[in-house]
């Protein structure tokens, strides 16, 4: 979707202004660090996909997502999330009190801290079976489709309808366009390069080049 | 966690409580353990941070042979380390030279690799950060302090997929012989996301 989420090469947000980085904590509040544990916990029930967790926080009120903090739009996402894969009914949601049954097959799924601590921590394999052989290969000009879906995608709109050469493939892995709406299939993926005066005109940096990873969906052969 | 500069006697938040009352009803209901929340926090709080990128980056400048394996195979050089986890199962590392300065953004999310660098710092995952990372990296660096010379090409790697991105620094000049902590000293978060170089030797007093 065009949400506000897609933000590269958007003007007057102001400067970047970080925080000195031996000063910055991990949290700055401590609901924040719960907010991030129970979203990764629960993340790992099955009962959802990290395309699913970025399409909700993609399809918060653009005034929300701009002005929530990133762990109020994370904690925005979550309460959504729950509620839509039935862990939690709404009436619970309002009262705090439990009141509703959780679905079938889910508690032996509850992560424990023992499975918290193995390594590698809480993995996950992006990777899967090729559905046909690359349409490309590394050194060939490509131009990203002009699409405008209305659901979830990875390509952001300030490459759609521009010309890149593929830098490397990087096999099958799983399409999220596809993958936020629950269908899990791989399709191939490449890193594509694009010189900046491409992308950004006469207002390029000089001798800057952009590397975006795109799905062989939104790209075409181009000459 | 609680210890930051908020007065303790003034009232909770209400994200705070909000927060609160979702957890309990969570654990209420079995779904959250709280031993197991509070063992994934004090992971990320106190041993998954950029100290492990350090370590990679600073094994990479002492060991040529190393230093060559994590350009060619990347996972398997790092898992050589142990520094496996959640947002780092596909990296890619990305080298600045004489000629060539790379910088990491994601400007559809905050896609970060993790298990090498922590969770990002709040300048990553903002607004005008997402906004101007691809459009103006040099005007970026600049808010860092950081200036790039024309003749070098700047590679803004966006961070679009599940591939994560790790910047492989140059080392400094002025630190042959030194040791692998030594030189641990030099590299900063910021110089493994690309928006700063490494310290310079000068600045820390090892030498």
């Amino acid at each position: 979707m065009n949400g506000v989420h897609d933000l590269g090469g958007m003007q007057g947000f102001g400067p970047v202004q970080p925080e000195p980085e031996s000063e910055e904590p991990v949290f700055h509040a401590e609901w924040e660090s719960r907010v991030y544990g129970i979203t990764r916990l629960l993340g790992r029930l099955g009962l959802w996909n990290l395309d699913k967790s970025r399409y909700n926080r993609e399809q918060l009120p653009p005034a929300d997502y701009l002005s929530f903090s990133y762990y109020e739009s994370w904690f925005a996402g979550l309460q959504k999330q729950l509620v839509k894969s039935g862990l939690i009914s709404e009436e619970e949601l309002q009262t705090g009190r439990a009141s509703a049954p959780v679905p079938d097959g889910i508690m032996e799924r509850v992560v424990n801290a023992e499975q918290v601590r193995a390594v590698p921590i809480m993995t996950t394999s992006y990777v899967r079976p090729e559905p046909a052989p690359p349409r490309f290969a590394p050194g060939d000009r490509v131009r990203a489709l002009n699409r405008h879906p209305r659901g979830h995608t990875r390509e952001p709109r300030y490459v759609r309808g521009h010309v890149g050469t593929v830098h490397e493939h990087y096999g099958s892995q799983v399409y999220p366009d596809l993958s936020a709406e629950g269908v899990d299939e791989g399709h191939h993926l490449y890193s594509v390069r694009f010189d900046a005066s491409e992308l950004w005109g006469e207002s390029a940096d000089a001798n800057s080049v952009v590397y975006v990873d795109l799905w062989e969906d939104y790209l075409e052969p181009a000459t | 966690m609680s210890h930051h500069d908020h007065d303790h006697t003034e009232p909770p938040s209400d994200i705070e409580l909000r927060v609160k009352a979702l957890e309990s009803l969570l654990v209420e209901k079995g779904l959250v353990d709280p031993e197991a929340l509070d063992a994934l926090i004090d992971l990320y709080e106190d041993k998954i941070g950029p100290s492990n990128g350090k370590h990679v980056v600073a094994h990479a400048w002492a060991d040529e042979e190393f230093r060559q394996w994590l350009l060619d195979d990347p996972n398997a050089a790092i898992a050589s380390m142990g520094y496996v986890g959640s947002q780092g199962e596909q990296v890619r590392v990305v080298e600045n030279t004489d000629d060539v300065h790379n910088l990491v953004v994601c400007t559809l999310c905050s896609c970060y690799p993790w298990p090498l660098l922590g969770l990002p710092p709040v300048w990553y995952k903002s607004m005008p950060y997402r906004a101007q990372a691809v459009a103006d990296p040099r005007g970026v660096m600049r808010q860092f302090g950081s200036e790039v010379p024309e003749e070098k090409e700047v590679r803004v790697w966006d961070s679009t997929s599940e591939m994560r991105y790790l910047v492989l620094p140059q080392r400094p000049e002025g630190t042959e012989g030194w040791t692998e902590e030594q030189l641990m000293e030099l590299v900063t978060r910021n110089s493994m996301v690309g928006v700063e170089e490494a310290r310079l030797p000068a600045t820390v007093g090892t030498a």
